[in-house]
């Protein structure tokens, strides 16, 4: 199908595209990177509040589980596994440490993404977002309270394994996931979900798995976009994941149209360029960039791009 | 779609259930039974526990006693969701469409309970996948042609005219393919011509899908014109159940709900 044509395609670019990226300026390579890591945080997060409808504002807890687990891997397990895998700095052994570790760290904030999901999303609306900002602080405080990854002073000498491919490699796979998920018969439940649950378990729907399904593949994306945080930053500290960087993900979400993956895609990539492009007036950033956030807000308040996006691939698809 | 070992049950039955919310007894000892392929209409005045009643058998409440049998078992304490997948399909009083989702998407969800595809597939796009898509959206349309809301395919659900949101709740209903449909008021709002339509629309799926459908209703031209049974509940309790004819000259029914006005004319 187009579809995953689409995801080979992008594949293949951003392999491509890491080819030359060594060669960009490292101020903007670092934006990029972090454009990407933000996508993939967004995106995930919209199958849960967009789509889905329920409100978590736990992502950054989701995050933090997966940075110190592969920063874990590959500062603690790295070493050794670096030896058998053709020791050194080979680019090939490196890479698979990599790719383990993300996987295992997507796999791990899944994990704990079931076990929050299962009992929080019980509720709804405003509890739900308050029980789920718990379970994000919770998890950071643990954090904070493990001293073999260095606690409150956070992990240092995170080997900079984040490239724009691994970066923007995921990001399609995110984005493909949750649009190859939601344009489905089976998808359309999350929908469903969002829109009356009620009516949703008259037709048969599983209501709740539906939500706890969104809430883990969700997790496991935000996992992955931890890992790659950390090999981005070099350091990650419980404090860079509390509930402020929730928000962040949420608004990102609200200004892209919650459940338009294009848009939210949009928002994303605005939200991070934006602070960067209001460096040049120093302590009034963060007022402007509040201001900027407030003005979309109030004059665009059903999402930055309100037009019903499909791929081609999905139209022609619905239409056969 | 009957086992021929289950034939031998009456396809519903409520067994003297009974449903208390605090001091307030809404159900009082209910007993009520659904024949396979029968229209069953069930009227009383407001507040007389109809909607209850459809609210106990989909698993939205459960009865604080009694029992109720689906094919000759229990499905008592079952979640909304189950109870779907064993064959009973309902509307809403108050119309519950999926407003953001298409009208294609609102019968294609409810397509859901018999996808063989899941999540993998979804994820994966094989070509298993994209058959059974294939499949799922032919016979989306096919329904919404024969119920005339084809046209309407990609507009959304909250757009639609009143009449024929209530037709597409019926038809997404439909396409979980119940046995047993339940209806609250779909005569609701509507106008004598839409009515006139309902009536015949109601006969229509019980024809085509051999299904059987229990009716709340409050319209008496509707309820005596097509159901084939009766029953009358009043403060809970059921008071009289019988043929559209002996209903109206019961005088219980006439006393608590009918009123003079609807004495037989003949």
């Amino acid at each position: 199908m187009k579809f995953k044509g689409l995801l080979l395609i992008a594949l293949v670019v951003s392999a491509l595209i890491s080819l030359v990226s060594p060669r960009f300026n490292p101020y903007y390579l670092d934006i990029l990177l972090g454009i990407g890591i933000n996508i993939i945080l967004a995106v995930s997060l919209n199958l849960i509040n967009g789509y889905t409808g329920q409100f978590s504002l736990g992502h950054a807890g989701f995050m933090a589980v997966g940075a110190y687990v592969t920063a874990s891997v590959t500062m603690f397990a790295g070493p050794p596994l670096l030896a058998i895998l053709g020791g050194g700095d080979s680019v090939a052994g490196v890479s698979i440490l990599f790719f383990l570790g993300l996987v295992l760290a997507g796999v791990v904030a899944a994990v704990v993404g079931f076990l929050v999901g299962v009992p929080s999303l019980r509720l709804s609306g405003d509890y739900l977002a308050i029980v789920t900002l718990g379970f994000g602080e919770i998890i950071r405080v643990i954090l904070q309270n493990i001293q073999a990854v260095g606690g409150p002073s956070g992990l240092k000498g995170i080997p900079p394994y984040t490239s724009f491919f691994w970066t923007y490699a995921w990001a399609a796979i995110a984005i493909y996931t949750v649009l190859a998920l939601v344009h489905s018969s089976y998808g359309r439940g999350f929908l469903a979900v969002h829109d009356d649950e009620v009516a949703a378990s008259a037709i048969g729907i599983n209501t709740t798995r539906y939500k706890v399904t969104a809430f883990v593949v969700g997790s496991f994306f935000a996992g992955i976009a931890g890992g790659l945080y950390a090999h981005l930053k070099s350091f990650i500290a419980p404090a860079g994941f509390d509930f402020m960087k929730s928000f962040d993900i949420v608004v990102m979400v609200i200004l892209g149209g919650m459940g338009n993956t294009f848009g939210v895609v949009v928002a994303a990539i605005l939200l991070t360029v934006l602070p960067e492009l209001l460096r040049p007036v120093a302590e009034y950033r963060m007022i402007l960039y509040s201001l900027l956030i407030i003005i979309i807000m109030l004059t665009r308040p059903q999402g930055l791009l309100t037009f019903n996006w499909r791929p081609r691939a999905v139209r022609a698809h619905e239409q056969s | 779609m009957t086992t021929p070992a289950a034939s031998t049950f009456a396809l519903l039955e409520l067994r003297s259930c009974t449903i208390r919310f605090g001091g307030l007894t809404a159900v009082s000892a209910l007993d009520l039974t659904v024949e396979r392929q029968e229209l069953v209409g069930l009227i009383g005045p407001n507040g007389a526990g109809k909607t209850t009643v459809f609210n106990l058998i989909t698993g939205v409440y459960r009865p604080t006693e009694g029992e109720i049998l689906f094919n000759g078992r229990s499905i008592v304490g079952q979640r909304p969701h189950e109870i779907t997948e064993h064959g009973i399909a309902r509307t809403f009083q108050n119309i519950r469409l999926f407003p953001s989702l298409s009208v294609f998407d609102n019968v294609r969800v409810a397509f859901h309970l018999h996808l063989v595809s899941g999540i993998s597939h979804a994820l994966w796009r094989g070509r298993a996948f994209g058959e059974e898509e294939q499949v799922v959206a032919a016979q989306v349309m096919e329904m919404l042609d024969l119920f005339q809301l084809g046209r309407f395919r990609d507009a959304p659900a909250k757009s639609l005219p009143y009449g024929d949101q209530r037709r597409l709740e019926i038809v997404r209903a439909l396409a979980t393919r119940p046995q047993l449909l339940l209806l609250d008021e779909p005569a609701a709002g509507m106008n004598p011509t839409e009515k006139a339509e309902l009536m015949k629309l109601i006969r229509f799926i019980k024809d085509k899908y051999k299904i059987a459908v229990l009716l709340v209703e409050h319209d008496m031209q509707v309820v005596m014109g097509i159901c084939e049974r009766i029953a009358v509940l009043d403060y809970g309790v059921k008071i009289a159940e019988d043929t559209p004819a002996e209903v109206r000259k019961n005088s219980k029914v006439i006393e608590a709900y009918l009123g003079e006005d609807h004495v037989a004319p003949g």
